[in-house]
């Protein structure tokens, strides 16, 4: 944990120098994100969710939303979205009170949320830049298809990386992006072995909670960097030993002595609160052995490694694989698997108000998923960044009821 | 004397409150053939009608459905349509349709794709997928190929061969029904007292569950008989009306809108009608024309990305062009494309000085009284002080 929080650091710190150093920042967004395209034309990815839930971590969120709402933005919508807005209307100060530089492109990844296209229309209200919009095709009938993978190969080929060519002001190099993508493999592998570990009784690992640490430098700005493969190399020996000793995962207060509930979790985490939820699992002795919200930037336990042989093809497929783009029949197959595989003992979602993409159809997944695994679901909602909507008691008493009903059923 | 349109509207508010449609039953009865629906925005009628069906558009339930069972399936944080479409579908009035497409629109209706999947697996659901790259070698070849597997679905399920002649045969009778349609919106807006929106509102929908060629003989005859209406005009303020794309408002909105003073003189509901704002070509392929025509004329809506020009510049023209004096901002609560796209279109209206208003809905909204006021004093504004 503690390395990734210094990774994260230093990367902030290096996008509050691009004045002096003279990099530029290209916004994109994390799922099926092209984080080694970026670094292969050595610009500095920003992931304006990462920014948003990081605020929140730090209390900040909440008045970035006003700020937002105040300034015509809906109660409805995207609390992620008007964080960021807030956030650019108060200074641009990031999450570690260093100012964020300005984008010289706003990479519009458009993979498994439909938002993400409003939220990078109205960044480019703001910074009047340019925008390269990489539409990723839905997996409506839960596969790619060559004519799919085809449409985003050639999206990159002629669209995306011309424009990466003009505001870089480098060409293209394949080799450098190959290597850079051999590198995501071998840390994906470390990954894959990290969260397999969580198949063992007791799990050393929590991978919900304790899992947002563990994909933070891959899903962000980090994968097909050295710093990365060191990191997962590091994670993956950390676990397996406390695998070897039997022990289980570490909270923020200290190990975790008995598990009690093994479980999967469905959706994002609430993040303004988000110790006070891990507490509420914790404290009863409900350990998540895997969880849906980590496979939003890539699902390798299926197999999937980006692939420095076919780099573009490899890339499409890395954006059209993650969790959200998904249709709903496989994300219920997904999680009816980890409930098998981890020998979970029931799964609980965390239905978000601000995401549709994860919420829109979870009660039926969930009944689909008891009927299929005879496994019981807990149902709870919160939100990703506004502190409204996380009612500590509510939520307590559902959990506790929730894990009740497993103490009965076992 | 009576009024020439009643007996036209009559038929249209019969086949709006039919939630069993009984017209697609019919239709059914009396040709044999299969009836596929669709959820809004835009979808290639063309396609299913070649294929010998129906195309049966799916607006939700509207006001006049009681929600029972559909509210288990969905938080309270999502938008109602499709709480009232998943009703319609496990209550057993969608079972006419032999099969449902879910157009790339926003997350919720993506998600009700494989909802859909999951609770009706005897049906043709089919997600389609629209390019936000809108070139004809990247986003056009990815969506013809779309067109292409759709077309070989419908056609499996009708057992009809679609040729190409018979394809450009459907993509002419559509055309003659945007052009239609385009007179009557025109028509609006010249002589607002003659085609009150509640009509027009009422013979767009009709286009929902009406053959095509059926759909713009009525609008003809509709015309011809508004045309006779000898009314005058009223001091109302010419309002624009956006954000109803998809989640639509209740008809008692729009006729209390209407009663506040404003004459709508354009609106954003049953939108797929009009997507296509010009002309299909009916060349040699006419699959490629289709892509071509989605990737160029089209009305700019907030589901579909706009690289070229700034964000509200058609929502100006429109006020422009229909001589507007304002424009109302009517959207469904928690409707993520309207409300996200909401914030830009001010910014853009208030550049170009045109005033305007909000407020969101829900499709069973009841209470009409605060939207009349608000669109009142709106109104009022514009008439008294030209500006809001």
């Amino acid at each position: 944990m503690l390395l990734q929080k210094k990774m994260i650091a230093g990367h902030f710190d290096r996008l509050a120098n691009t004045a002096k150093t003279g990099e530029k920042a290209v916004y994109t967004f994390v799922p099926g994100n092209l984080n080694e395209l970026i670094w292969a034309f050595d610009l500095l990815p920003v992931h304006p969710e990462i920014n948003a839930l990081q605020s929140a971590m730090r209390k900040q969120s909440g008045d970035y939303v006003l700020e937002a709402e105040k300034a015509g933005h809906s109660e409805d919508v995207c609390t992620y979205v008007k964080s960021d807005i807030g956030m650019m209307r108060k200074g641009n100060i990031g999450p570690t009170g260093q100012r964020l530089p300005e984008p010289s492109l706003l990479l519009l990844s458009y993979t498994g949320c439909f938002t993400f296209m409003k939220w990078f229309e109205l960044l480019k209200q703001e910074y009047n830049c340019p925008v390269v919009m990489l539409h990723v095709p839905y997996q409506a009938d839960g596969r790619i298809t060559p004519e799919m993978r085809k449409y985003v190969v050639k999206q990159l080929k002629e669209v995306v990386i011309p424009k990466l060519e003009e505001i870089s002001g480098k060409k293209y190099d394949e080799d450098k992006l190959r290597a850079m993508l051999a590198s995501s493999a071998r840390s994906e592998d470390d990954l894959v072995a990290v969260w397999d570990a969580a198949k063992q009784k007791p799990s050393p690992i929590d991978a919900y909670f304790g899992g947002v640490y563990y994909i933070g430098p891959i899903f962000t700005a980090f994968r097909g960097t050295k710093e990365c493969e060191s990191y997962y190399r590091t994670l993956r020996a950390e676990v397996e030993q406390r695998a070897k000793q039997g022990l289980g995962p570490v909270t923020p207060d200290g190990k975790v002595h008995q598990e009690k509930y093994r479980l999967v979790v469905e959706g994002p985490p609430n993040w303004t609160s988000f110790r006070e939820f891990w507490e509420m699992f914790y404290a009863e002795g409900a350990v998540c052995v895997s969880s849906t919200y980590t496979r939003v930037g890539g699902l390798y336990e299926q197999g999937f490694r980006h692939d420095p042989e076919h780099p573009l093809e490899s890339l499409a497929d890395y954006c059209m694989g993650c969790y959200t783009n998904r249709n709903l029949p496989s994300r219920v197959d997904l999680i009816a698997k980890q409930i098998e595989d981890f020998q979970a003992d029931g799964f609980v979602v965390n239905s978000i108000k601000s995401c549709n993409s994860f919420s829109a159809g979870q009660l039926l997944m969930m009944k689909e998923i008891e009927k299929r695994t005879g496994r019981a679901g807990g149902f709870i909602e919160s939100d990703l960044v506004d502190p409204r909507y996380f009612s500590a008691a509510n939520i307590k008493n559902r959990l506790e009821s929730y894990f009740q009903m497993l103490e009965a059923r076992s | 004397m009576t009024d020439p349109t009643t007996e036209i509207v009559e038929q249209c508010r019969v086949l709006y409150e039919d939630l069993s449609f009984t017209a697609v039953k019919q239709w059914k009865e009396r040709t044999g053939g299969r009836a596929v629906g669709f959820m809004p925005v835009y979808a290639p009628r063309e396609l299913i009608h070649a294929a010998g069906m129906l195309p049966v558009g799916i607006m939700g339930g509207g006001e006049n459905l009681e929600i029972i069972k559909g509210d288990a399936y969905f938080q309270s944080y999502i938008c109602h349509i499709p709480r009232s479409t998943i009703e319609l579908g496990v209550t057993g009035r969608l079972d006419c349709l032999d099969g449902m497409l879910f157009p790339a629109i926003c997350d919720v209706i993506r998600n009700l794709s494989g909802m859909w999947q999951m609770l009706f697996k005897d049906k043709l659901v089919r997600y389609l997928d629209f390019p936000q790259e809108f070139t004809a070698g990247i986003g056009g070849a990815f969506y013809r190929h779309e067109l292409e597997g759709l077309l070989q679905q419908l056609s499996a399920l009708s057992k009809v061969t679609v040729t190409p002649e018979r394809l450009r045969q459907s993509i002419a009778l559509y055309n003659e029904n945007r052009r239609v349609i385009a007179k009557l919106y025109d028509t609006r807006a010249k002589t607002p007292e003659k085609v009150p929106t509640y009509e027009l509102y009422l013979v767009m929908r009709a286009s929902n569950v009406l053959p095509v060629e059926e759909h713009t003989a009525l609008v003809e005859r509709y015309l011809a008989a508004a045309a006779k209406r000898d009314r005058k005009p009223l001091d109302n303020a010419r309002v624009v009306v956006t954000g109803a794309f998809c989640e639509q408002p209740p008809i008692a909105l729009i006729r209390a809108l209407e009663a506040s003073g404003c004459y709508v003189v354009d609106d954003d509901w049953v939108l797929g009608a009009r997507y296509l704002l010009g002309d299909v070509k009916l060349g040699d392929d006419p699959l490629t024309e289709l892509a071509n025509a989605y990737l160029g004329d089209t009305v700019e809506t907030a589901s579909r990305y706009e690289p070229r020009r700034k964000k509200g510049a058609f929502l100006i023209d429109s006020v422009k062009k229909y001589g507007a004096e304002g424009v109302v901002f009517c959207a469904p609560s928690f409707c993520d494309p309207a409300l996200l796209e909401r914030p830009m279109l001010v910014e853009a209206l208030n550049k170009a000085g045109v005033p305007h208003t909000s407020f969101n809905y829900a499709e069973n909204t009841s209470q009409y009284h605060v939207f009349k006021e608000q669109t009142g004093t709106f109104a009022d504004s514009i008439k008294l002080w030209g500006a809001a």
